[in-house]
């Protein structure tokens, strides 16, 4: 990403709590850096996680336990939420790279199950109830988060740090490795590379950050809830990301705006939110794959240059001839 | 926080010009009706819930101090996360000065605590659990209609005294459900019974029949459901279909007429239940009743004819305080005694519980029912100090 | 909780209720799959779907076209429910699916979300979560039949059987006629299928169709033992899902018997510890891939 985008983004992200409701804002940050988070694996690596939102409702849970119970500091207890988030990872992963396309997305979505039910039956978590009543406590000990705008910036500064972080890898010779594994992974294996250890440290990656934003937005909502690690949460990261731009640097960012501000304007229409995203997801997967962001950047190759684009949808088309 | 300093400046300006001018915030009187609208208690509260705001406001004149009233409404899905994000929206950007309704113990706990630190007052006419005024009590809370310690004073005591003395419960998971069934086996031990055991379902489960089972082998007298809504009704349903009622009596803890009626009398006779209000107890809650079957196709439930009742009384709170300020608000519902069509002599306690006389109802067999919503005759009547826990037991830290 | 047999038996036959419902969805999942290579998140959608056909057409169908009088019982829409939704999922195949095959598989599995999204939200708006009990359980069907160790409701013994029945039905026609050697043949080498002269686009339409057919008629058998709700499928799914990941997506056999089997552990082990009903599938399901990576009953490539 080149300095102009940033400069812009970092200025976007300062003014707007001056003209938006700031909690919401706060929202759109964290599900932002958990579509980021999401796209890290989907967008660079090929693998389609069914069960993400495992990792963001443990590290939500963990995060407002440490914070309620053991009386951390909020960045403390996200922090400790995305090392918990990517512990979790590091096992899921191990598992579920034993198999590939189809068979992957099942089992990342058995295996967020069994996270479900251990949020909906675990003593700390409050079962239906949700773990309540979190304290936004105060930033580094002193910076009173209680304050809609303080805790943004909070919110703020914990985004660009994971927006930065994931433009880096994404940039950085393993991130290569990993656009390499996703283009063709049996290329990939006779360069030498170790295939498995590379998707394994992706998914660890992947998960921590989603870990991260999902410590963070229960930071601002004071509160964790069964619905952080549901299935309809997985389904709505891919939506995300995929609506962004799979594999676009600034798409998930998009699509995580888009589908929260599209949630909350319709919210007082019932159910038809739920058939709103349900369209918009047939839509994508019809007629734009390439999400907004990538047909933005496709247009905007087809018109400064005539070099031809790659056409292949980011997800590998071999992925699932192992199923066959 | 908006609408905080935006009361503060009021309230100067007001009393620097004229102290005869109501001070309402925005220049309006904002109710939300937070309620569920489409899941299993959707019919105890929900659409009939906003209703009965609505008939509050009309009656009550569409304006209160000369300001208009507005009432704005959400379902709240019976997920406490997304109501405590409305709630924070609703007071933070939309003004409102009162969350009623919170059919959900876990949505009630949430919004009340959210709501007394934002200095908004809540009015819960829909939830049970008494940690709303114990442990959980907040400053600008009021619980208006029942409590779980409520319930079972008068339908457990009446079932162990009719020979029922063992009793296995089925619960629903969650805070209403345990609170529920911690205070009914607190009556049914005090009363000689013994609990042989329990079995939790989670909220909202249209397939019974495990636990059912597990019920009838535990070869209790009682089988006692701890929950509400759609889940009591499919409970019974099914205990029917598993030949449970044959050998075992089922005993509904909280049941709202919306159950009697979709389960029909041929299922539902005989079931005693407590309730806080019935609509043919006398002239005025005929009256009311009937108003509200001609509005919206069914008889109030005792939490739509509470709300009814709450708001009247909140918005005659401010019409006497002149502000909807929500310590001012509340600090009046602590020195009025209210008497209306839903209930006689009730108070308010200092931990928010309103005290009032509570019925022990006994469902009619199709033949004893003379016309459509003709569902209960009223055995008992259970007093407010009898039925409710008296403050000096409370674990509010308010309660002084 | 005691651990008599009695109780055992008991749960046992519910979960058998449970499984038998496993088994015809973890089979219409596999026959598309075989085929289209498929996985239909719709599959869950299309079940409530058929329960909502089935309820729609006692209740209300009588009253919106002007004759109140007219009510489908139960019978009939045992036949017609799967009709109709198999016809409305053929439309889906011929609309929206056709387009993906050329694509990754995943694109597909994310077309049939988008599918069940809209169809819940879509029965969200009318119809409470809370569920609308089936009115019309035919009376031959009510009261319950003494088992000996417990009182079990006919009806669920007719949807046990019933299930059975459509199961190895579908496992007959699909490895011992005609039809399914061509549709067999269509999994392994569909080029070759179609340089024979088989309409191959027709045979996947019509597999979908079927495949989602099955859903449907599971869910009217359903419907008079769970009540009807617009969620009914949506968390069931994820169950099959691991189902069919535990049985491999091999064989229709395999299908049939890992689901039924599943039910059944999942109802034992709600006598022998109750917590862990809900996890047991998906704990199994680790420990198989652990072991055998491509499913029970599935072929290793």
């Amino acid at each position: 990403m080149n300095r102009t985008l940033w400069v812009i983004l970092i200025g976007a992200c300062l003014i707007a709590p001056f003209f938006v409701y700031p909690v919401f804002l706060a929202k759109l940050l964290c599900f932002g850096l958990f579509a980021c988070a999401f796209n890290l694996l989907i967008g660079y690596t090929g693998l389609l996680s069914f069960g993400h939102a495992a990792f963001f409702g443990s590290a939500a849970y963990v995060c407002g336990y440490l914070a309620r119970d053991v009386g951390l500091t909020p960045e403390l207890a996200v922090l400790s939420g995305g090392l918990a988030a990517g512990a979790l990872g590091y096992v899921f992963g191990a598992l579920a790279i034993r198999r590939q396309g189809i068979y992957f997305a099942m089992i990342t979505l058995a295996l967020a199950q069994i996270v479900f039910f251990i949020a909906l039956k675990a003593p700390i978590t409050g079962g239906e109830d949700g773990l309540q009543g979190v304290p936004r406590g105060n930033a580094l000990g002193f910076i009173d988060l209680s304050d809609s705008k303080a805790m943004y910036y909070f919110v703020m500064t914990v985004f660009l740090a994971g927006f930065w972080l994931i433009a880096r890898i994404v940039d950085s010779p393993f991130g290569q490795v990993l656009t390499a594994i996703r283009e063709n992974e049996p290329r990939a294996l006779s360069l030498g590379y170790n295939v498995a250890r590379y998707k394994h440290m992706a998914f660890v990656l992947s998960a921590a950050l989603a870990g991260v934003a999902g410590a963070t937005k229960t930071i601002v909502f004071q509160f964790a809830s069964l619905p952080d690690a549901s299935w309809h949460l997985s389904g709505e990261v891919v939506l995300m990301t995929l609506l962004g731009g799979l594999g676009t640097i600034l798409g998930p960012m998009v699509g995580a705006f888009t589908v929260v501000s599209l949630q909350s304007e319709l919210s007082g229409f019932g159910s038809w939110v739920t058939v709103a995203i349900g369209l918009t997801f047939i839509v994508c997967v019809l007629l734009f794959r390439r999400g907004i962001v990538g047909e933005l950047e496709h247009l905007f190759r087809k018109r400064s240059s005539s070099v031809k684009v790659d056409q292949k949808p980011a997800v590998r088309p071999e992925s699932s001839t192992e199923t066959q | 926080m908006k609408n905080k300093m935006m009361t503060f400046a009021l309230a100067t300006v007001m009393t620097a010009s004229s102290a005869a001018q109501a001070n309402i915030s925005g220049d309006e009187v904002n109710i939300g009706v937070l309620t569920d609208m489409t899941g299993l208690y959707s019919a105890v509260g929900g659409a009939g819930a906003v209703a009965a705001t609505e008939m509050a406001v009309e009656d009550f004149g569409g304006e209160v101090a000369g300001k208009p009233i507005n009432i704005v409404s959400s379902d709240h899905q019976n997920r406490a996360d997304i109501a405590s994000s409305k709630s924070r929206e609703w007071i933070d950007n939309e003004g409102v000065d009162v969350i009623v309704e919170m059919l959900n113990s876990s949505v009630a706990i949430a919004v009340q605590k959210l709501a007394s630190s934002k200095g908004v007052v809540t009015i819960n006419t829909g939830a049970g659990t008494t940690a709303l005024t114990n442990e959980e009590c907040a400053p600008l809370g009021i619980h208006y209609v029942y409590d779980t310690h409520a319930l079972p004073v008068g339908t457990a005591t009446a079932i162990v005294e009719n020979g029922g003395e063992n009793w296995y419960f089925i619960t629903a998971d969650y805070a209403f459900g345990q609170s529920l069934e911690k205070n009914t086996s607190e009556v049914v031990k005090a009363n000689g019974g013994t609990v042989v055991g329990s079995v939790r379902h989670p909220l909202s489960t249209t397939d019974f029949s495990s636990y059912l089972i597990q019920a009838q082998s535990s070869g209790a007298d009682v089988v006692a459901l701890g929950n509400a809504g759609t889940d009591f009704t499919n409970a019974v349903r099914q205990a029917g279909e598993f030949g449970i009622t044959d050998t075992q009596t089922l005993a509904g803890m909280l049941v709202f007429i919306s159950d009697v009626h979709a389960l029909g009398l041929e299922t539902a006779q005989g079931l005693q239940y407590t309730s806080a209000w019935y609509w043919d107890q006398n002239e005025e809650t005929r009256a009311f009743g009937e108003r509200f079957l001609e509005r919206t196709g069914s008889m109030p439930s005792m939490v739509q004819a509470g709300l009814y009742s709450a708001v009247t009384n909140y918005l005659k709170a401010i019409e006497e305080t002149g502000t909807d300020e929500g310590k001012s608000v509340r600090a009046f519902f602590g020195e009025t005694t209210m008497n209306d069509m839903f209930h006689k002599n009730a108070t308010v306690q200092p931990n928010g519980r309103v005290i009032h006389d509570m019925y022990l109802l006994k469902v009619k067999s199709p033949g004893e029912s003379e016309r459509p919503w003709d569902y209960a005759t009223v055995e008992g009547t259970i007093p407010g100090d009898e039925a409710f826990i008296p403050l000096s037991e409370s674990t509010c830290s308010l309660k002084k | 909780m005691s651990l008599s047999l009695n109780a055992i038996l008991a749960q046992a036959m519910l979960g058998l209720t449970n499984g038998a419902f496993y088994a015809i969805l973890s089979l219409g999942l596999a026959v598309i799959f075989g085929l289209l290579n498929i996985i239909n998140f719709a599959h869950g959608a299309m079940y409530m779907l058929g329960a909502m056909v089935a309820l729609i057409g006692y209740s209300f169908l009588g009253t919106w076209i002007g004759f109140p009088e007219l009510q489908m019982g139960f019978w009939w829409a045992l036949a017609l429910a799967p009709l109709a939704v198999g016809i409305f999922g053929m439309i889906i195949e011929r609309t929206m699916l056709k387009r993906l095959y050329q694509l990754d598989h995943l694109y597909g599995l994310l077309l049939t979300f988008g599918i069940a999204l809209v169809l819940q939200g879509f029965f969200l708006n009318y119809f409470s979560t809370g569920g609308t009990p089936y009115p019309a359980t035919p009376d031959v069907l009510k009261g319950a039949v003494n088992l000996g160790f417990m009182h079990f409701p006919k009806y669920r013994l007719f949807a046990i059987i019933a299930s059975l029945a459509v199961c190895f039905a579908t496992w007959y026609v699909i490895e011992r006629t005609k039809i399914g050697a061509l549709l067999r043949a269509g999994t392994e080498n569909p080029n070759l299928v179609q340089a024979f002269g088989v309409n191959v686009p027709l045979m996947v339409t019509l597999t979908y169709g079927f495949g989602v057919a099955l859903a449907a008629f599971a869910g009217v058998v359903a419907a008079p033992i769970y009540s009807i709700s617009p969620l009914m499928g949506a968390d069931l799914i994820i169950i099959v899902f691991a189902v069919v990941v535990i049985g491999g997506m091999g064989s229709i056999m395999g299908a049939i018997v890992t689901g039924l089997s599943l039910g059944m552990i999942e109802g034992i082990t709600k006598v022998i510890y109750a917590p862990a009903a809900n996890t047991v599938i998906f704990l199994l399901m680790v420990l198989v891939l652990l072991i055998r990576p491509a499913g029970l009953f599935g072929k290793e490539r």
